[in-house]
């Protein structure tokens, strides 16, 4: 076992089980998030079962942040080891011949959504803990449509969003199917597999991008 | 033809190379790649200039030696040849072409166009062979039943060369293509089952320790490979791998 730790095929399912979590995570944020467009009251009970829900809090909340740090660290690292690995860079290198855009530009498509989650956590999350550690506001369920209707008013963050989202896309479209390569998955449901990556990366991301800007053109007008 | 190259030219293993133009006239369409070179070679040679060394051998595609990185891909433009199966009719007079040496970290340079890929040698010699017992009583190999769809797929497997087009190819210098080829090979068959879980653990160990990259599933491996080994062969490796490591 103590070679797993050092070897590259054990470093690669890790970032494999990681996205894959991400996923389901996603799959869990995009369906909560549809509500919003839906039905109000719905989002902001289930808005506020997440938010003080002690398992949702205490176990659910810090493993996905692990989750994403460990993705996006290994990344890094193994960013930085397929660097070396080169040594001196080709003249002349047809990347586009023999693989595609999305599957040489991980790193990139990548690196977006971390920026984007840096602002992601900055206007919910950050918000969200001053409301109830810093400030040390009462509960109070019906707060969640407004404040999310809110953050869309101004065009910038709607647009930094859809953009994300976009990447997002590119990024699920190559790892989502790629992370079964990597847990030695590739057989007879490989072709289906890779079908249902091509519909969830383009379903989820767009569904995530209509809401974004179905509530930039559907302000909450007092 | 009239053929403008730009060719890597380095003097020795420690030497800092560069890029030299050359410009090659009277090249025909019939000419096979390494022709093309021979006949730079000669003019060189005529001219009191070192010839550009490249490697090569058989000359039919079989024994993996020829290794050109051309006008950015590993045995140049055409798909499932090796460049002395390449030929000039693939190029149009007055083309350019860019020719360098496989780039990675564990294949380094010698010379010119000629790198090192005895770590291809060390990955298989960690684990790529099987045990067999000559006792008074050998059993044939071919009484033993083995299902036809795994005969094949070892026998795919075992067509791997080890030119390291697939390392030249990949965008992180990876050798799982290689790797996973050697260890399916065996992992298919009978015979292979006895050193199956140290065979994997072994030669990924020394794949590892050579420096060469990590796979990132863009198939550029498959798809430049002159043999055609698939990425089922590094799904293979890696489930191999992993309940090598599990059991322990």
């Amino acid at each position: 076992m103590s070679g797993l730790i050092k070897s590259s095929l054990a470093r690669k399912v890790v970032m494999a089980l990681s996205g894959l979590f991400l996923v389901i995570f996603l799959v869990l944020h995009v369906s909560i998030n549809l509500a919003s467009v839906i039905s109000p009251d719905f989002f902001n009970e289930a808005s506020h079962f997440m938010g003080y829900n002690p398992i949702v809090q205490y176990a659910m909340q810090p493993i996905l942040i692990i989750g994403v740090i460990v993705h996006f660290v290994m990344g890094f690292v193994l960013e930085a080891q397929n660097r070396a690995a080169r040594g001196i860079s080709y003249v002349k290198y047809q990347g586009s011949a023999n693989a595609p855009w999305v599957s040489r530009n991980m790193i990139y498509s990548g690196l977006v959504i971390l920026a984007f989650l840096g602002l992601h956590f900055y206007d919910f999350w950050v918000h969200e803990m001053a409301y109830k550690y810093i400030e040390v506001n009462p509960e109070d369920p019906t707060r969640y449509y407004a404040e999310t209707v809110e953050k869309f008013a101004p065009f910038w963050r709607t647009i930094i969003y859809v953009i994300s989202f976009g990447l997002l896309g590119l990024h699920l479209w190559h790892g989502f199917q790629s992370s079964f390569q990597s847990m030695g998955v590739n057989n007879k449901f490989t072709p289906a597999i890779k079908t249902f990556t091509k519909v969830f990366a383009v379903v989820v991301p767009l569904a995530f991008a209509f809401i974004a800007l179905y509530h930039h053109l559907n302000p909450i007008t007092h | 033809m009239k053929i403008y190259l730009k060719i890597w030219r380095q003097k020795n293993a420690e030497a800092k190379g560069s890029m030299v133009e050359y410009t090659l006239e009277g090249v025909e369409s019939d000419m096979s790649f390494l022709e093309m070179l021979d006949v730079l070679n000669e003019e060189l040679i005529s001219k009191g200039e070192e010839p550009v060394e490249f490697d090569h051998d058989c000359r039919e595609g079989i024994c993996g030696t020829c290794s050109l990185m051309i006008n950015g891909r590993p045995h140049g433009p055409d798909s499932r040849i090796t460049v002395c199966q390449l030929h000039m009719r693939s190029f149009n007079d007055g083309d350019s072409i860019v020719i360098e040496p496989w780039r990675a970290k564990a294949f380094p340079v010698i010379k010119d166009l000629i790198v090192d890929r005895t770590a291809f040698d060390r990955i298989q010699q960690a684990g790529g062979y099987i045990s067999v017992n000559t006792s008074g009583r050998p059993v044939d190999a071919n009484a033993i039943p083995i299902e036809k769809d795994a005969a094949d797929a070892s026998f795919n497997a075992a067509t791997c060369i080890g030119c390291g087009a697939c390392v030249a190819a990949c965008k992180n210098a990876s050798a799982m293509l290689f790797t996973s080829a050697k260890v399916s090979q065996f992992a298919l068959l009978p015979q292979g089952q006895v050193e199956a879980a140290d065979r994997v653990l072994n030669m990924v160990r020394q794949m590892d320790l050579e420096g060469f990259g990590n796979c990132t599933n863009t198939g550029a491996c498959e798809i430049e490979c002159p043999k055609g080994i698939s990425l089922e062969n590094i799904a293979r490796m890696n489930r191999e791998y992993l309940a090598a490591s599990v059991k322990g």
